[in-house]
């Protein structure tokens, strides 16, 4: 079955790109944990751990063509659906959030699962259902109803961030699917009305975050502590940056959460923007290639796929810097090859493996 | 399945897709611009004023109290003086200053400042922990000259009874670079003081507590400005043990000078009453951080006041085991409590003579009359006829030879001779002069205080051998219980119809019965049942062997044992005494029992009688 045009047809450019991301967090994760003793010496070396893990993950992958899990995507879904109502009946609770279902050997976070889960579902459905002029309404209700089921359930978890990362990736698909401009207005109208509603089932300590990101001077020490601190942290870092381990708002330890989500603020106040520009301009970079593999993909599922994929990581990065600079409310949403996190590096790298696995097959029909 | 007619339209959404991600990161980078490059100064002079700091609130250990809820182990508020590493200019002048303020020595002063580089840079090193009132105002006059150095209040562990029940709480120390690298997850920082031996450890994360911290504002030279938020630590939890105050201070004054232990025990549940171990030391020497002459002073001295004998300290059980070979030969049946022996004095067993306490005999003697006598001649009789493996069954059933789980790290688990032990250990076969020796308890058995408490319980108890506890009870500071201990039985001894009675009345005899050897521990308002014993600690050839010990050096002395429960009728503590080197189960730990039994009677505490006389065994 290995086609010796496989390798030839491997996809270095992303490979290396994906790879350079990874080895550049993780030197961030050491100058952001060196502070650190006991407990947080050994993060960047997990870190590495785990990114050597994803790697083997993707290259799994690859050896599989991509267009079985179109048969398999019906039940990936079912399976991913239950898991999330697993966690809901028995799931672990941490720090008032059921997010974890408990496996013995380790904690698997089934919203993670079902951001990929829904693209593949996704990919499958406007694969078989195709339509030139733009989907009508009701063409829709069946998508909507997938992407629905499993958004309200990680909702009630509660874990906002996930769910609107999982929406939006969703929504990336249906737009570039294609939508007949009436419908594309209504889901606009349903979206606001959506998120009008929505704020009164927020949680309180939702709505203190959206609150505080409009105006973090409010409470300068509770809520709004982590935006003031990133945004002093990435704006001290001027143009050149402190130097590496340099950084005095990370190293001071005033910065909370460096090695996680605000991973990106110790790089910007040790690399300045010329590093945030070289950074910036690599994630930019693997957005337009996951683009570029997606136009060149043999099949309708595997463009379909790739879109999906490079929306994930898309979203991710987005949400991510945009809270770190302060353009966006806090959500937990982790940068994607950058912060701290096994579940964040192994859903990145399996994406990672399906965009290798599209690309390296896009003369095979 | 790519249809070519749309393909420009797909062209076109692709354009779409790309554009949009390249505006989107081009908005991100204008932000990027904004924060970094114009109002890069506005931000550079905002972090280094950055003078906001989290500071640690140590949290308060958890109290220790006795099972009536009296206090046994707090804290009080202790002054610390520690410096912040990034606002001191001259080391060495501040630890000269500090010195001289503080009458500290300079060396200790530099070394804990060396040991506080692998602290956070954020974080004050401290120097010295416990400054009296007196110092600590002096260097409040000098802060103006000392830049960076800072007073803390901070709680301190203290210890009203002081070197009473010290082996029990055990003692706390700085955490160690090993110790740190294991508690992965649990929060611990270089400096952080951990448990290290007794309850301090074995419960260490009930009683930790959660460090609290301080939002401050600090100047220029590091001084606390203002205060911005507090989020107060929580104290550890609330640990309620089962050991009576009273009875512990009993055993404790009753062993006085002498090195050995004590364990009392309820005989119905296997709750811990006293556990006294002498000599003690004060941990309050090690909250406070002990010196290395304190500490070299403790590692040296010849009695090993840091080890607690009750439950680490191995001895032979002598006499107090007859008691274990009675009940193994009654359920074999090679003897009944009529079983008499002619003792001469001795007993010969091919060309060897093993020779009675006694060396006038004992005449004709029954399980009775040897049990109060402790006639050793009826023991080796019967052990020989039951052989060392039947015995050594019975000791293991009773909870000897094995570890009880005890809640303390380091119980040893004594030793229970076999064939198949001895073939292991020595490769050499099982001599039945050996069996002869391990009926009194001596040769190769050893046994804890603990294990002789255990067991003796057994005997009380009808049968259960209990696991020994200490914690009773762990509360929350909300009053919600964490843990409850239950009593937990940890095997049932079947000693046979009608045995169990006949060796308790014969250890009844052996308190009360003229004659008997444990008549120290008698009791008029209670009946006291028990049996003394005398382990031999070096093998004395049978004619230079001393008993009132007037040649033999301190080191060669006896031990005295003594195992004790009571009323007998109704059996509800149970006491074992190891006194070392104290020469007469009878004379010398006998008394002690009886101290014990008076404090948890409550009865009119009278001055341990002296030992009057010869009391044998």
């Amino acid at each position: 079955m290995f086609d010796r045009r496989l390798l030839l047809n491997f996809d270095w450019t992303l490979l290396i790109t994906v790879s350079l991301l990874a080895l550049i967090g993780i030197a961030n994760l050491y100058s952001a944990t060196a502070a650190w003793e006991g407990s947080g010496g050994g993060f960047y070396l997990k870190q590495f751990v785990w990114f050597g893990i994803g790697l083997m993950l993707a290259l799994l992958i690859c050896c599989f063509d991509y267009r079985h899990l179109e048969h398999l995507g019906v039940h990936f879904y079912i399976i991913t659906l239950a898991m999330l109502v697993a966690v809901l009946l028995v799931g672990k609770t941490t720090m008032g959030a059921t997010r974890w279902l408990d496996l013995g050997f380790f904690n698997l976070q089934p919203s993670e699962v079902m951001k990929l889960v829904i693209i593949i579902a996704f990919a499958r459905y406007f694969c078989r259902h195709g339509h030139f002029r733009g989907y009508r309404l009701r063409e829709l209700i069946i998508p909507l109803a997938l992407l629905a089921l499993p958004v309200v359930l990680v909702l009630k978890q509660p874990d906002l961030g996930t769910s609107l990362l999982i929406l939006f990736i969703a929504g990336v698909m249906v737009l570039f699917a294609g939508i007949r401009r009436g419908v594309l207005i209504l889901l606009i109208l349903l979206a606001l009305t959506g998120a009008g509603g929505g704020w009164f089932m927020l949680h309180d300590y939702q709505k203190e975050r959206i609150r505080t990101f409009l105006e973090p001077e409010r409470d300068p020490l509770g809520a709004g502590y982590h935006i003031i601190q990133s945004k002093i942290a990435v704006g001290s870092g001027g143009m050149f940056g402190k130097g590496f381990m340099q950084g005095t708002q990370s190293q001071l330890s005033f910065l909370p959460e460096r090695h996680t989500d605000f991973a990106f603020s110790v790089f910007a106040e040790e690399w300045g923007f010329a590093g945030c520009l070289v950074l910036l301009l690599l994630y930019l970079f693997l957005i337009i290639w996951g683009v570029y593999v997606a136009r060149r993909a043999a099949d309708r599922f595997g463009m379909f796929l790739a879109v999906g994929v490079t929306a994930m990581l898309f979203w991710h990065i987005i949400v991510n810097l945009g809270m770190v600079i302060g353009l966006l409310p806090v959500v937990g949403v982790p940068l994607p090859l950058f912060s701290y996190g096994g579940t964040s590096m192994v859903t990145t790298m399996i994406g990672t493996g399906l965009l290798l696995n599209v690309s390296m097959r896009r003369f095979m029909f | 399945m790519k249809n070519e007619s749309d393909a420009p339209d797909l062209t076109r959404r692709f354009m779409l897709l790309s554009l949009v991600a390249v505006l989107i990161f081009l908005l991100l980078l204008l932000r990027l611009w904004y924060l970094q490059v114009i109002q890069a100064e506005r931000f550079q002079m905002l972090s280094e004023r950055n003078r906001i700091r989290y500071m640690p609130i140590a949290a308060p250990r958890g109290p220790i109290f006795d099972r009536d809820g009296q206090l046994l182990v707090d804290n009080r508020p202790a002054f610390g003086v520690s410096v912040m590493r990034q606002d001191i200019d001259d080391r060495e002048r501040l630890i000269e200053q500090l010195s001289l303020l503080l009458d500290a020595d300079p060396e200790i002063l530099e070394n804990r400042f060396k040991a506080g580089r692998r602290f956070p840079f954020y974080r004050p090193v401290p120097l010295v922990d416990d400054v009296s009132r007196d110092l600590l105002e002096r260097v409040q006059e000098n802060s103006l000259d000392l830049p960076g150095v800072l007073i803390d209040v901070h709680p301190m562990r203290s210890y009203p009874l002081e070197d009473v029940a010290a082996h029990i709480f055990g003692y706390l120390g700085e955490i160690t670079e090993r110790e740190l690298a294991q508690s992965t997850g649990k929060d611990y920082r270089s400096g952080d003081v951990i448990g290290k031996s007794g309850l301090e450890q074995t419960l260490e994360t009930y009683l930790r507590g959660t460090e609290g911290q301080r939002l401050v504002e600090v100047d220029v030279l590091g001084k606390e400005l203002r205060v911005l938020k507090i989020q107060d630590p929580v104290p550890g939890n609330k640990v309620y043990l089962t050991l009576s105050q009273e009875v512990q201070l009993a055993a404790e004054r009753a062993l006085g000078e002498h090195s050995g232990a004590v364990v009392a025990m309820d005989a119905r549940s296997g709750e811990i009453l006293a556990m006294a171990s002498r000599p003690s030391f004060n941990p309050a020497l090690f909250a406070r951080g002990i010196s290395g002459a304190e500490w070299r002073e403790l590692l040296q001295n010849p009695l090993h006041p840091l080890q607690n004998k009750a439950i680490k300290g191995q001895y032979p059980p002598a006499s107090t085991f007859k008691i274990v070979t009675a009940l193994a030969a009654l359920r074999a049946g090679v003897a009944t409590p009529n079983t008499r022996v002619d003792c001469y004095g001795s007993f010969t067993l091919g060309n060897r003579d093993f020779r009675c306490w006694k060396r006038t005999g004992h005449g004709v003697t029954d399980l009775r009359k040897a049990m109060r006598e402790s006639c050793d001649v009826w023991f080796y009789k019967v052990g020989l006829d039951l052989g060392i493996d039947r015995l050594a069954d019975m000791a293991r059933e009773m909870g000897m030879g094995e570890s009880l789980g005890f809640a303390l790290a380091g119980e040893k688990e004594g030793l229970i001779p076999t064939r198949a032990w001895k073939r292991q250990r020595f490769n050499a076969p099982w001599y039945d002069g050996e069996t002869v020796i391990a009926a009194i308890g001596q040769g190769y058995v050893l046994s804890t205080p603990l294990q002789l408490a255990v067991m003796s319980a057994s005997v009380a108890n009808g049968g259960q051998v209990l696991r020994p506890q200490i914690v009773k009870r762990i509360e929350g500071w909300d009053g919600q219980v964490i843990h409850e201990a239950r009593p937990e039985v940890l095997k049932t001894v079947d000693f046979g119809p009608g045995n169990l009675a006949a060796v308790q009345r014969s250890l009844e005899a052996a308190v009360n019965e003229p004659q008997a050897t444990g008549r120290a521990s008698r009791l008029d308002e209670f009946k006291v049942a028990g049996k003394t014993g005398t382990a031999q600690v070096v093998r004395l050839r049978d004619d230079d062997r001393d008993r009132a010990g007037r040649v033999t050096p301190f080191r060669h002395r006896d031990h005295a044992l003594f195992v004790a429960y009571a009323p007998a009728e109704a059996p509800e503590i149970v006491v074992a005494v190891v006194v070392e080197h104290g020469q007469s189960g009878g004379g010398t730990a006998a008394p002690v029992a009886r101290a014990v039994f008076e404090a948890y009677f409550g009865l009119n505490v009278s001055a341990p009688e002296a030992p009057a006389g010869h009391f044998g065994d």
